[in-house]
């Protein structure tokens, strides 16, 4: 009986028009596209993008030159050199280097530093037209820190109880 | 129109004018399959995206309808490539192969009382003979083409092509039984009377078998093994670029539209109404030409393709196989008994 009950089954396609039935009920369900340039999805205070080197707020750079980012760092993408500084003979780096195509934006150097001086923005739609523009020197980075201090300042604000 | 063209063409010797009547008339024929295809392509693409919880292309021109003319004109300007060892001469002329058949099928094929290229008596026939030509095509693109891969996907287009043929012509055979006559227009006039009056009651087996070969007969999902971009990358026309991969691309399109347009005149009643034999309605959609109803029942197989598409995984050589020979040509000719009974008792509406 259950034999012939699934071979009528086979017979009359039981089985495909129930999938047809399925894809029927998606085609006219609600579309989930992100339309992305004209829309855009909320990003968490704790994205890990594009970096940014900080400073204080009367404009002095924060890094000290310990180089526990470069130590910690998994893709050795971070290369620092250091030396006391011309004018006040203060520790500070001479070279300070994040190989974009080496990060693998795990978020260990901005964990690691102890005075908050380089972080992850939430910055990720960024590019590179020439060939060496992914090596991100101390000028770039403090650039970036400069012009976004104020989302990097909410978001680890934001991000602050949780840590 | 045609009247005022055919004063026209009048003044013009007898064979010259004959001569550009029947290419205006081609013209009227293959520019809109051409379109259709441009736009089933488009359609399919957001059939299939919406099945799958997306939008689709909607990118170029407003809402993405510009989206198969910059499609065409990718393919227009990109480099045709002839593979080295590859036979140039049947490389070239095999897709050649596919697509005039495809597009010579539409010749008989009516879309209004009267409405139809050459009125030939045996038209199916025409059809059935010019549609097999196609696969040849499949098969000389396969071997031409000097790749394993494309070699091994002609030759399961031809043996599934074959296969399937089979089943078709039996269910055509059925139709012919019911409706006495080859030509097309004489098997749509058969159906008139009422929606119950139309073939697709007494041979709805036939129907549904005709449809499901027709699917496989044009190589598409469920039935793809041909391409199988899975085991064999695309099957046949790996090797193919640009243009001539485009052409491939033409012709199978034109034949899902004549496959589909096919069963609606052949079970659905061609240009009948539907609403024909009920008081009100009749009426009411009288105005209504019958080539709108024609591409209406036309355009739900084509969605159907496209719905199947999105929905079934690709069936196993085997699988096809056994359909195709243990199951499909059994109905058939059991059900062509079913109508010769039916027609010999007369049995109405349909066969008295």
């Amino acid at each position: 009986m259950n034999k012939i009950v699934a071979y009528l089954k086979s017979l009359l396609l039981w089985e495909l028009i129930q999938g047809l039935r399925l894809t029927g009920k998606y085609l006219f369900s609600k579309k989930i596209t992100v339309q992305y340039p004209d829309e855009k999805t909320p990003l968490s205070p704790r994205f890990r993008g594009l970096h940014a080197l900080r400073r204080y707020p009367n404009g002095e750079e924060r890094c000290i030159a310990c180089k526990l980012c470069e130590a910690v760092c998994p893709a050795l993408a971070i290369t620092i050199e250091a030396g006391p500084r011309q004018d006040d003979g203060t520790r500070r780096t001479t070279r300070y280097e994040i190989d974009l195509f080496k990060c693998i934006f795990c978020g260990f150097c901005e964990e690691s530093c102890p005075v908050d001086s380089i972080v992850e923005t939430d910055i990720f739609e960024y590019h590179f037209e020439q060939r060496g523009e992914q090596i991100m020197d101390k000028q770039k980075l403090l650039a970036i820190g400069d012009k976004y201090e104020e989302r990097i300042a909410r978001n680890r604000m934001l991000d602050a109880k949780y840590r | 129109m045609l009247d005022a063209m055919n004063e026209l063409l009048a003044g013009l010797p007898e064979p010259a004018g004959y001569l550009i009547l029947t290419v205006a008339k081609i013209l009227a024929i293959v520019l809109p399959i051409m379109i259709g295809v441009a736009y089933l392509t488009f359609a399919e693409r957001k059939v299939i995206g919406y099945i799958q919880v997306r939008v689709g292309p909607n990118r170029v021109g407003p809402r993405g309808w510009l989206q198969p003319i910059a499609d065409g004109v990718k393919l227009l300007f990109k480099e045709t490539i002839v593979p080295t060892n590859a036979n140039k001469f049947l490389f070239i002329i095999a897709p050649v192969l596919t697509f005039a058949p495809s597009i010579a099928a539409w010749a008989v094929v009516p879309f209004d009382d009267g409405l139809v290229l050459t009125d030939v008596d045996a038209g199916l026939l025409y059809i059935l003979a010019i549609t097999s030509v196609g696969v040849y095509g499949v098969i000389i693109a396969g071997w031409a083409s000097n790749s394993k891969y494309a070699l091994l996907g002609a030759l399961r287009s031809a043996a599934q092509i074959v296969s399937y043929e089979i089943a078709m012509g039996f269910a055509l055979v059925g139709v012919i039984l019911a409706a006495g006559s080859l030509n097309l227009t004489t098997i749509v006039e058969g159906q008139s009377g009422s929606i119950l009056h139309w073939y697709w009651l007494p041979l709805l087996p036939l129907f549904v078998i005709y449809f499901i070969s027709g699917v496989a007969e044009t190589n598409r999902a469920p039935f793809d093994v041909a391409e199988g971009e899975s085991e064999i990358v695309a099957g046949f026309h790996v090797e193919y670029s640009a243009m001539t991969f485009s052409v491939f691309f033409l012709a199978e399109y034109a034949n899902m539209i004549l496959v589909s347009l096919l069963t609606a005149l052949m079970f659905l009643g061609g240009w009948l109404s539907p609403f024909q034999g009920i008081p009100v309605l009749e009426d009411l959609f009288e105005p209504v030409p019958g080539i709108v109803w024609l591409l209406l029942k036309a355009g739900f197989f084509l969605f159907l393709y496209l719905w199947f598409r999105a929905t079934f995984p690709r069936y196993r050589y085997d699988q096809i196989m056994r359909l195709g020979w243990k199951v499909f040509i059994p109905i058939t000719i059991v059900w062509l008994l079913v109508v010769g009974v039916g027609v010999v008792a007369g049995i109405g509406p349909w066969f008295d």
